[in-house]
């Protein structure tokens, strides 16, 4: 079927699924945000944990590399690090491949989304966790010391869940962060959300009709995020006493 | 200078320290200081503030690393390196493991429950099965007077349960003896009796444990050896009606009459 030209369609159409809308990229896009900003997160984490404990019990040249890195990740705009790492890592590694006697491999677009993402969380969220880890009373610390728990143990059992009660409020920002970062990689061409919306605007020309529907399924994440980021708050806060000013 | 109590010379050492030095900095807290207990043995180790008496209690177990000295646990000797750190981490832990230790904030983990406190070590360092271990909890938290509070947060008891509690964890791993590191004080005075007693009911059922205290009349009342510290060195050390009763240095008259 063909569509009649995009100004005689309802917005609701152009938003639908039927086949003058443009809802499936839209959704398309806002998936990819989401598995983005998921994956990114969760590297970004496990580095984040890696680089505190780095940083704080490690020998004088994990702490220097741990230093370079959270100073330079931190320090270049996110856009210049995506298309940094984005050309860099995919050059570097067909170089290696060819060097090994493989074939070209076109890197996943998703893969490299995450892996960009979750460097760049993974600066500041180290520091964020070393500054949980620090705000842990030593006496909860020294007590698992005393009965000989093992340090590896002492990690996930005592410091890593009492440091989130003061570091879930830095963490849950930068997971906002992720969510809104994905929108960066609409610059290396990946259709996440932005980059769904910059194609469905341009093709129909109805800006105000796409460009709010992105805002209010950013905000959807941004909400749903809000309350179970409250949830999780609660959570990781029971056995602690409420301040009341 | 080697100590031994009189109390139960004949039993087997349970701690020993020789000639513990520890400095922070340029500032000696200890300088060598010796001490042993006994199976069953109660030690106290007095001494006015700054006198290092809970920095060579906390070198025991190595929470503070001592500068010098020789630590032997239930007949083995830590293995240290010349910092004085430990060399061998899995002796360490496993003489941590033999050692219940009481402190003067409690300590209890603010992330579980009472009951969760408790069994957290047992079940994840000594793998005894939880239930086993849970069931046990529960009998040393009925002696301590906190069968009701199983499932509470530390934050919402008083010092005094919080104290109570940190004994029953420390318990819980069954250690060979057990160092208790100013337990009262940081309670309100109305708190501080049922602390002592349930420390007093553990010196009368023999259980060896070395305790650094500010209570003079229950040191007097518990102790078999008494140890008074003055500047990191040992000033005067005997049984405690020799000590309390009819002390010798100038100094611990002193503060015997300042403590009352």
């Amino acid at each position: 079927m063909t569509c009649p030209p995009p100004a005689q369609i309802p917005a609701l159409e152009l938003l639908g699924f039927g086949d003058c809308g443009w809802g499936a990229t839209l959704v398309w896009g806002l998936g990819n945000s989401i598995v983005i900003a998921l994956g990114a997160y969760a590297l970004g984490f496990v580095i984040g944990i890696g680089g505190a404990f780095g940083k704080l019990y490690g020998g004088p040249i994990l702490k220097d590399l741990l230093a370079t890195y959270t100073t330079l990740v931190r320090a270049v705009p996110e856009l210049v690090l995506i298309l940094i790492l984005y050309y860099a890592f995919t050059g570097l590694l067909n170089q290696a491949l060819l060097a090994w006697g493989f074939g070209r491999v076109v890197v996943s677009p998703i893969l490299t989304g995450i892996a960009v993402l979750g460097v760049v969380q993974g600066a500041y969220q180290t520091e964020v966790i070393r500054g949980g880890i620090l705000a842990v009373p030593a006496g909860q610390i020294e007590a698992a010391r005393a009965m000989g728990m093992p340090p590896g143990l002492m990690a996930r059992r005592i410091t890593l869940p009492l440091m989130t009660v003061s570091a879930l409020p830095g963490l849950a920002n930068l997971w906002l962060n992720a969510t809104k970062d994905t929108a960066l990689l609409a610059v290396i061409g990946f259709t996440e959300l932005t980059k769904a919306t910059a194609q469905a605007s341009a093709s129909t020309k109805a800006f105000f009709v796409f460009y709010p529907a992105a805002m209010v399924l950013y905000m959807c994440i941004s909400l749903t995020s809000t309350f179970l980021i409250h949830r999780i708050e609660k959570w990781a806060r029971r056995g602690q006493r409420e301040v009341r000013v | 200078m080697t100590t031994t109590s009189a109390g139960a010379a004949s039993q087997p050492v349970a701690i020993r320290v020789k000639g513990l030095h520890k400095s922070f900095g340029t500032h000696e807290v200890l300088k060598g200081v010796s001490l042993t207990a006994c199976e069953g043995d109660v030690v106290a180790i007095i001494g006015g503030s700054g006198s290092g008496k809970s920095t060579m209690l906390r070198c025991i177990n190595f929470l503070e690393t001592p500068t010098a000295g020789d630590i032997e646990i239930a007949g083995e000797h830590i293995k240290m390196k010349p910092d004085g750190h430990a060399a061998d981490k899995h002796q360490l832990e496993k003489a941590r493991q033999s050692l219940g230790m009481v402190f003067q904030n409690f300590n209890l983990w603010t992330h579980k429950t009472v009951l969760e406190n408790l069994i957290e070590v047992p079940v994840h360092v000594l793998k005894v099965p939880k239930d086993e271990a849970i069931s046990r909890a529960r009998a040393l938290l009925a002696r301590v007077g906190l069968a009701e509070k199983e499932g509470a947060y530390p934050a919402f008891m008083s010092g005094g349960q919080q104290q109570r509690a940190a004994i029953a964890r420390a318990l819980c791993m069954n250690p060979k003896a057990m160092l208790f590191d100013e337990p009262t004080s940081a309670l309100d005075p109305e708190l501080v009796g049922e602390v002592l007693q349930v420390i007093k009911g553990l010196a009368d059922e023999g259980r060896t444990m070395i305790l650094v205290t500010h209570e003079m009349r229950f040191a007097r009342e518990v102790a078999s050896h008494v140890i008074y510290l003055h500047n990191g060195v040992i000033e005067e050390e005997g049984p405690p009606e020799d000590l309390f009763g009819a002390p010798k240095s100038e100094r611990l008259k002193q503060f015997l009459k300042t403590v009352g």
